[in-house]
């Protein structure tokens, strides 16, 4: 029983986190069909700014965490008009290789500039723990699933009810109808790529007191994340965070039930098979390509 | 026009043959040389930089005292360092730059096992004495060369196994120990080593455990050890992965007696672990302890070698210090009683030093060609965190 509710602690936890870097990949997806693979990178540029901004230059945490976000918003609009849009315009695929390299660029700039010590980002939400059922939780972890969640329904409320949202979506349906109604495409595709670092910016603020902050921290996250939003469908947002608490779940309870030797072995099989029985994804639709 | 064209051919040719003839020159190692070159190879940037300086601060204290009093075979000693950056690929063509083209006499390094690995048949091959400082992987020495030019001034995995297994049996008498890994070779190479020495007592393991080095939670993996009953843990991994089982020990709320690799004196470790990580002992082959005569002196050299070194918490890990210091100390002396820099006539004399003063202690016939580790078990420390200082534990 022990066993089944730490499973299931750690499980939520863990799904919450990946279902919220997975949305930042689903969002430059359905706009553009392009994501950044940098995505892992800004998670943990996220959290070093965190903790730059509060450690090193002494801010409150109300200003440092959302200068922080922002921060990592402005990077994704750099990754959007350097490594995406001059690839993009040229009908190129390369996109796919620069965000990557982006990301390794990024990685090692921080370890030159931040150092090669991981470093603590405290919280007071994970100075003590709530016992229960013979284990514990940090109110840190309660935090990720709940911003989660709330971010999910932020977006969906974004998408279908702000004039922004629904020029977004309507650059999704058709970029040339969506540009000929006076959107400005260029403008939504740069605030998508904006809007998905924030979020993993984000999620490596709610992850860092539970992890050390330094420069690989978000490379894992980042894979496991695109791995979720495949699974997910990659153009639905409760798809995404379906598929990522799926993930997180099954990582889990494979870990306790079967031990760690096997945890990526089952998992990432239970992937392929997932995706060899359903190519679109689990709650996704099939794409329709027009020719 | 056709003249011009010859000469100009010609003079490329002479060009050619010169930039080759310079080439071979400066590949041949340098018999003639006025220093005797040693080579480091060893992570000098990226996650184990801090490391990498530590081993650099030993040799440098190391080849300042021996050129000091006249060096070696009436030579200084230069030091030639190159970054691995913890990769085996860069450490292979590392080791062979420094043996080729810098004509090295031995080298000192390989701070990731995986890098010794990668560098240990290349310099048997090469016969030119390979000393370790660092890496505890077990078949690195005994890596099965008929004749073996790798030693080691370092902990050793399968010693350092038996040594944590000890000391949880004497002081905590434990009957079924959990294992709590890290996911790479060094996890593997310890795995085996513990099932050893568990095996050897007629005890058994409550599990085996990896997990991976950025895992946020390793609940699960501990909760499984926990329910199959173990009464201790041994835990083997770098500084930031040991945190993460620390700070999931205290969310189960689970007090346990844990004996670990050196891994976390790596960094700063309770920054990470927080107080919980006090309870975490490690080995360590050396520390430095105020009221230790030749450990103070020591300090006051690297303070003045190195005027960025305030307090003892600044020559973390002293571990690294002191091996790469003794292993310079031992190599030197090798070299100077073999008379030259052949490697075959050095490593025939370091199975002949005797009676050299080190800082972890005093080398008397350190290796023979069946043990090529200096360090053994009875020179292990057992220490932990206090107040972000590494001591010995009481």
């Amino acid at each position: 029983m022990t066993l089944l509710i730490a499973a299931l602690v750690t499980g939520i936890g863990l799904g919450s986190m990946y279902g919220l870097i997975a949305l930042g990949f689903q969002i430059t997806y359905s706009v553009s069909q392009t994501v950044n693979f940098a995505q892992g990178s800004v998670v943990m540029l996220g959290a070093v700014l965190g903790y730059v901004f509060i450690e090193r230059l002494g801010l409150n945490w109300l200003i440092a965490y959302p200068l922080a976000i922002l921060c990592c918003g402005g990077f994704g609009m750099i990754v959007e008009i350097l490594l995406v849009r001059p690839f993009v315009e040229r009908n190129s695929e390369a996109w796919l290789m620069a965000t990557v390299a982006g990301g390794i660029f990024l990685d090692n700039a921080v370890l030159f500039t931040f150092g090669n010590e991981p470093r603590t980002l405290a919280s007071s939400l994970t100075q003590s723990t709530w016992q229960f059922a013979g284990t514990g939780i940090y109110p840190q972890q309660i935090l990720v699933p709940i911003a989660a969640v709330g971010v999910a329904l932020a977006l969906h409320f974004l998408f279908r009810k702000t004039l922004q949202g629904r020029a977004l979506l309507a650059v999704v349906q058709n970029v040339q109808a969506a540009r000929l109604m006076g959107i400005n495409t260029t403008a939504m595709v740069s605030g998508s790529f904006a809007l998905s670092a924030m979020l993993a910016g984000g999620a490596g603020l709610l992850i860092a007191p539970l992890l050390s902050v330094h420069s690989d921290m978000g490379t894992l996250f980042g894979l496991k994340a695109f791995a979720v939003a495949i699974l997910g469908g990659m153009t639905s947002a409760s798809g995404v965070m379906l598929a990522g608490f799926l993930f997180g779940l099954v990582e889990a309870l494979v870990t306790s039930y079967l031990g760690s030797s096997s945890t990526y072995i089952v998992v990432f099989a239970l992937v392929i098979l997932a995706l060899t029985w359903k190519p679109d994804g689990l709650f996704g639709r099939p794409a329709v390509k027009k020719v | 026009m056709q003249t011009s064209r010859f000469l100009s051919q010609v003079t490329r040719r002479a060009l050619m043959s010169g930039v080759v003839g310079l080439a071979v020159a400066t590949s041949l190692p340098a018999f003639a040389a006025d220093t005797v070159k040693i080579g480091l190879v060893a992570a000098l940037s990226g996650q184990s930089a801090k490391s990498g300086q530590a081993i650099t601060r030993g040799l440098t204290i190391a080849i300042d005292e021996i050129n000091a009093k006249g060096g070696v075979l009436g030579k200084p000693i230069e030091l030639v360092s190159r970054d691995d950056e913890s990769n085996p690929g860069k450490g292979l063509v590392a080791a062979r730059e420094l043996v080729q083209r810098e004509g090295v006499a031995a080298m000192i390094g390989g701070l990731d096992t995986p890098v010794s690995f990668a560098i240990v048949p290349f310099a048997n091959q090469a016969k030119v004495p390979f000393v370790g400082p660092w890496a505890a992987g077990t078949g690195i020495t005994k890596n099965g060369a008929e004749e073996n030019y790798i030693f080691r001034v370092s902990a050793v995995d399968e010693y350092v196994d038996e040594a944590i297994t000890e000391y949880l049996v004497a002081n905590h008498a434990v009957k079924k120990p959990g294992m709590i890994l890290i996911n790479n070779p060094w996890g593997e190479s310890n795995e085996k080593g513990l099932t050893k020495a568990l095996e050897k007592r007629g005890m058994e393991t409550a599990g085996i455990e990896k997990f991976e080095s950025n895992d946020v939670d390793v609940v699960p993996q501990l909760t499984r050890l926990k329910e199959n009953g173990a009464d201790s843990l041994f835990v083997v991994a770098n500084v930031a992965p040991t945190a993460q089982v620390i700070k999931s020990l205290d969310r189960m709320g689970w007090d346990v007696p844990l004996a670990s690799h050196w891994g976390p004196s790596g960094g700063r470790f309770t920054e990470l672990a927080g107080k919980s990580g006090e309870k975490l002992h490690f080995i360590q082959t050396y520390l430095f302890v105020e009221g230790d005569a030749k450990g103070e002196a020591m300090f006051a050299r690297l303070q003045e070698a190195f005027p960025e070194i305030k307090t003892m918490a600044d020559v973390t890990p002293a571990t690294g210090i002191a091996n790469s210091y003794d292993a310079m100390i031992l190599l030197a002396a090798a070299i100077e009683k073999a008379g030259s820099t052949d490697g075959p006539a050095i490593r025939q004399a370091m199975y002949e030093i005797e009676n050299i003063e080190g800082l972890i202690k005093t080398y008397t016939d350190p290796f023979s060609p069946e043990d090529q580790d200096a360090i053994g078990p009875e020179d292990y420390l057992f220490a932990h965190f206090v107040e972000g200082q590494i001591i010995p534990v009481k």
